[in-house]
């Protein structure tokens, strides 16, 4: 049968739900190879991580050079292993570091790729969403090993539980993928939520929240939702960058999307309008993003965040 | 120091885009420069200018090029006019609907020619939004990627760039010797507004057209096929309340009837 290869998405040296979902849809087309770049003498603790979607192969390959080296050294070591094992396809998370890699090994292979799909069907046809979610796409690579980057959270994941065969690969790390130099780092701070990209509901607050996001962030906790934020707000400093959503911050597709105080400019609209259900709290009746609302209140979001936390939390109980 | 930048004309956000056989209609939409390229163009000029600045005969030229339609041109013709020196337009009937891949090539392709010490990207255009290009060049280049720059520091003489890099991944320090491609984020610097004096010389630095033929490179435009393109059904209108106090039990019960909680 046809081998599919998919790169095992670790963030901050953890497996995320993504892994699964390229899997799921991997598995589609072929035997699932999952491709795991660990740091030296961890590739086995993360080959392990490996436990649920229909991955039937991982192959692990060691080297200090992917934390020094970043993208282009994940993409040579990658190239290489296209090469050996002749995959149909390969498929990559859709985040800034999944699509430089994807790039780079579509050059190293002479390959066309595909990025920001929301879907992949059984015959290598990609199904994306463009110009900010208002045109469906199906599209297929004419050329090369077709190379597809997948948007976190965007297929729901089959997670039975599995136990690959793992095959422990060495690789040579070429000089010209070592002339960028990684010399410090530092992951995302989590706290204890949902990662924004993963989650089933993330709610959001913007300039309405006037830097204070504790009703935000209550909501969210009562729902166990991410909590995401407009550039208005990561710009005045009320929480990190990595928590913005739009063209510049992450793209969300969650079940639901809850909007607080935020007006709906295009730039916002692009990170969040795939999303299954909007619901938006904000002042303005005339604000741009009660147009993609399914539930618009027109209200202040301190008055209607609180009782809507204790509703929730009533239901719950 | 040589410095390119890649620019490229979108169409404005805010203009309704459609797809004409598979590809984005270009013809009948507003265009303007792509607005995360403004930040690249600001940073190379910010570059040049903290180490002698890029005056006729100085030490650095900042050069501007884009591969796409003729009207291309006016991108081009606002970066001259923010301060870049010259400008090169890639522009081929056969390029029409290119991918990535044919566009980093042609690029990758005209920079190596023109010789280059940095080149300095935006992190995504605003229509295609692959975020792709910048390490594709890269990788044709055989040279130092440092993309997703929210910060550069430059020294031309230990050849030597820094950057942080900001992704969902976290934060990275990173390091590169000349010859470098970077790409920045918007949160890098704030564009400036060509001036008059900026305008009025811009209109006679001449803006270089090359077809095809003369960057010396073959391409095929694209390698992925638009099977369909359908236009979503717009979002059926939604149900908006206004609050007097019971807004807040009609959008839990909203939640609790979508299954939602
Ligand atoms: C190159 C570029 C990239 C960008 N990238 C992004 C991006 O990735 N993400 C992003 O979000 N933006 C991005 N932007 C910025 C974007 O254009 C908007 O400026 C931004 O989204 C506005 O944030 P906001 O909606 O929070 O603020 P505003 O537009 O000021 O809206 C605040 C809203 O809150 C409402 N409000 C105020 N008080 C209350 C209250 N008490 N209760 C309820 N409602 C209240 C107001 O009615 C208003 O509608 C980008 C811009 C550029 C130029
Ligand atoms: N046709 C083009 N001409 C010049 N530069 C381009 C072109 N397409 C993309 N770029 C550059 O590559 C960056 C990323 O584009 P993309 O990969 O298309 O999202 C842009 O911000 C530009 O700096």
């Amino acid at each position: 049968m046809s081998r599919v290869i998919i790169l095992a998405d670790f963030i901050g040296g953890k497996n995320t739900k993504t892994t699964a979902e390229l899997a799921t849809a991997a598995a589609r087309i072929g035997d699932v190879v999952a491709v795991v770049l660990a740091p030296q003498g961890q590739g086995s603790a993360y080959a392990a991580a490996l436990t649920h979607g229909p991955i039937d192969t991982v192959v692990v390959v060691e080297s200090e050079s992917f934390a020094a080296h970043g993208v282009s050294a994940a993409a040579d070591v990658l190239a290489q292993i296209i090469v050996s094992k002749e995959p149909v396809a390969v498929l990559i998370a859709s985040h800034a570091f999944g699509k430089e890699v994807a790039g780079r090994v579509a050059v190293k292979t002479n390959s066309g790729i595909i990025t920001d799909a929301i879907d992949v069907s059984a015959d290598i046809s990609a199904t994306q969403m463009v110009f900010g979610g208002s045109t469906t796409v199906h599209s297929k690579i004419s050329h090369g090993t077709p190379i597809i980057t997948v948007r976190p959270n965007s297929i729901s994941a089959d997670l039975k539980q599995v136990s690959p065969v793992i095959e422990v690969l060495s690789c040579e790390i070429t000089d010209g993928s070592r002339k960028s130099k990684i010399t410090s780092s530092q992951p995302p701070v989590q706290g204890g939520r949902p990662e924004l990209t993963e989650a089933d509901i993330v709610v959001s607050g913007g300039r309405g929240t006037n830097g204070d996001f504790l009703a935000v962030e209550a909501f969210a906790d009562s729902l166990g939702a991410a909590v995401g934020a407009s550039r208005a707000a990561t710009d005045a400093g009320w929480y990190p960058h990595s928590h913005q959503v739009g063209q510049t911050g992450k793209t969300v597709s969650p079940q639901l999307y809850v909007a607080c105080g935020i007006s709906g400019a295009i730039q916002h609209r692009a990170g969040m309008q795939t999303s299954k259900a909007i619901v938006v709290i904000n002042k303005d009746p005339e604000a741009p993003i009660f147009e993609i609302a399914d539930f618009g209140v027109i209200g202040d979001l301190f008055a209607v965040l609180p009782q809507a936390t204790e509703g929730v939390l009533a239901r719950k109980s | 120091m040589r410095i390119a930048i890649c620019i490229k004309q979108v169409p404005d956000s805010w203009a309704e885009k459609k797809m004409v056989n598979g590809v984005l209609d270009r013809v009948n939409v507003d265009v303007v420069l792509n607005d995360l390229d403004e930040y690249a163009v600001e940073e190379a000029l910010r570059i040049a200018e903290a180490h002698g600045g890029n005056e006729e005969g100085g030490p650095n030229s900042v050069t501007v090029i884009s591969m796409g339609p003729e009207r291309a041109t006016e991108a081009l013709r606002k970066a001259l006019s923010m301060g870049a020196n010259n400008a090169i337009l890639i522009s081929d009937a056969s390029l029409a609907g290119a991918d990535a891949l044919a566009t980093s090539k042609v690029l990758a392709t005209v920079i190596s020619k023109i010789g280059f010490d940095l080149v300095i990207c935006g992190t995504e255009s605003t229509d295609a939004r692959m975020s792709v290009v910048p390490a594709m060049i890269a990788e044709r280049l055989g040279c130092a990627q440092l993309t997703f720059a929210s910060a550069v520091k430059v020294d031309p003489l230990t050849q030597q760039v820094l950057i942080t890099r900001v992704t969902e991944a976290g934060v990275d320090e990173m390091s590169g010797q000349f010859p470098a491609v970077i790409s920045v984020v918007e949160k890098i610097n704030e564009p400036r507004y060509p001036s008059f004096k900026g305008i009025m010389s811009a209109k006679k630095k001449t803006i270089d057209v090359m077809d095809i033929l003369a960057v010396g490179v073959t391409v095929e435009s694209s390698w992925s096929l638009v099977l369909d393109a359908t236009p979503r059904p717009s979002r059926a209108a939604g149900i908006k309340v206004t609050d007097d106090g019971g807004a807040a039990n009609q959008l839990v019960s909203f939640l609790s009837e979508k299954k939602l909680i």
